[in-house]
């Protein structure tokens, strides 16, 4: 193996893989924890106090302690145990707990800030509780938090760049590998930093037009 | 299963930890303060697109966006590594407060443009008739509103902090997460040493929300709290 060698064409190719593979942890986790963190935003927002002061203080555990010490915690939790765990299932499992923690907050308060005089209505014309639910909360809700829920999903985007402590090879670690080899750290930098922009940028453009759109 | 959970010597390690966590709490609490002004600087650059402001409009719109659509940890590096290539080092306390207050900067400079924003411009403009200098005006109508308006953003922006500056342990401050990595990497206990010190990290972020709750009663009574 090679030392100390320029930049090479082959290496921006190395770049949008890990790129790529950013993309996929993200996508696995932003989608996975907002599917069980609307089950749980529904299930704190019907237990009342029983609810926040279990489940939702378990949840709470996850945003209040770095996702760094998380990561490390639960890849060294499961050799222990007897099942070693790859670094990119530790790290799906990781971001995808931590995903659901943040996003059960959101649609709770999604599902509280529909107003009960509205759902009333809407029971007494006949809609049952799931009828209401599909047809009234869903959409009023949904826009009420949708630009949290945007928010807790470039958050996520980004903070899988930790996963890269436990040495799965995404976007920043691929970076950290190739300023090793050629000793280019800003240039190498900056092209990492477009290529994380280039991801979260066109979302976070995208969901202000959606807001504006339904503000209309 | 056959490993043995060793607490004793984390327990051993535990003052130092405890004076790990003054570091990282200095260096949050010192991100967010040069964040606050940073960042209401930013705030009001980029609500100023006109004449020779131009230029340092365009310069905080791409230090917002750049702080908020790029890793903190890639941040980080930037000012450690990257900064590093240019002749520019830093020890590992100013690459973690430089990195921190670089995004928090970022981050705060959207929450305290909403707060301002949403503030109609005529409260200011009645203030001045009745006879109130601007700066007057500034500090009794328009700061108490967006101190109410930015109170939520902000508590949730220190907690950030807190949690953020454990990424020191990746360039080497021994902050709160640095110490537990330095330990464990001798004593090989690194599952006993990141627990105790998520727990210690858990009772900070609580502690935090307390005192912004408390802060928060104080300064918003009667006014319909936060």
């Amino acid at each position: 193996m090679e030392m100390f060698s320029a930049l090479r064409p082959q290496d921006l190719w190395f770049l949008a893989e890990a790129a790529g593979k950013t993309l996929w942890i993200s996508t696995l986790a932003i989608s996975s924890g907002t599917l069980l963190g609307i089950l749980f935003g529904w299930v704190l927002s019907v237990s009342g106090r029983l609810g926040s002061m279990t489940l939702g203080a378990v949840l709470d555990v996850f945003r209040s302690i770095p996702l760094i010490i998380q990561l490390v915690l639960f890849y060294n939790l499961f050799p222990i145990i007897g099942i070693p765990l790859d670094p990119f299932t530790a790290g799906t499992i990781v971001l995808s707990i931590y995903t659901l923690s943040l996003v059960s907050n959101v649609v709770r308060s999604g599902i509280e800030s529909v107003s009960q005089d509205l759902r009333r209505a809407s029971r007494s014309l006949g809609m049952s509780y799931w009828q209401d639910m599909r047809h009234i909360v869903w959409p009023v809700g949904l826009r009420a938090v949708f630009p949290a829920w945007v928010g807790v999903a470039l958050s996520v985007l980004k903070d899988s760049a930790l996963v890269s402590v436990l040495g799965y090879v995404e976007l920043l670690r691929a970076s950290q590998i190739l300023i090793t080899r050629t000793q280019e750290p800003l240039i190498i930098m900056a092209i990492v930093g477009l290529f994380y922009f280039f991801l979260s940028y066109p979302i976070a453009r995208a969901a202000s037009m959606v807001e504006k759109r339904w503000q209309q | 299963m056959d490993y043995n959970f060793h607490w004793q010597p984390v327990f051993r390690r535990l003052p130092e930890l405890l004076l790990a966590a003054l570091d990282t709490l200095q260096v949050a609490v010192l991100a967010i303060i040069l964040g606050i002004i940073l960042g209401l600087l930013l705030a009001v650059l980029k609500m100023n697109a006109t004449g020779k402001l131009k230029p340092l409009n365009w310069f905080a719109r791409s230090w917002i966006e750049l702080a908020r659509n790029t890793p903190v940890l890639l941040q980080l590096f930037f000012f450690g590594f990257g900064l590093g290539a240019l002749g520019l080092h830093l020890s590992p306390f100013m690459i973690v407060l430089a990195a921190l207050t670089f995004n928090c900067a970022g981050y705060l400079a959207e929450n305290f443009r909403g707060g301002l924003q949403s503030i109609p411009e005529t409260q200011l403009r009645a203030a001045r008739s009745l006879g109130m200098s601007a700066p007057k005006a500034y500090y009794y109508i328009l700061f108490p509103q967006v101190l109410r308006n930015v109170w939520h953003p902000l508590t949730n922006q220190i907690v950030w902090a807190v949690l953020m500056s454990s990424l020191g342990m990746l360039v080497g401050y021994q902050e709160l997460a640095g110490s537990a990595q330095y330990f464990a990497s001798r004593t090989y206990r690194i599952f006993e040493y990141f627990a105790v010190v998520a727990v210690i990290y858990y009772i900070l972020v609580k502690l935090i929300l307390a005192l912004s709750r408390l802060v928060a009663w104080r300064i918003f009574r009667g006014q319909g709290g936060v």
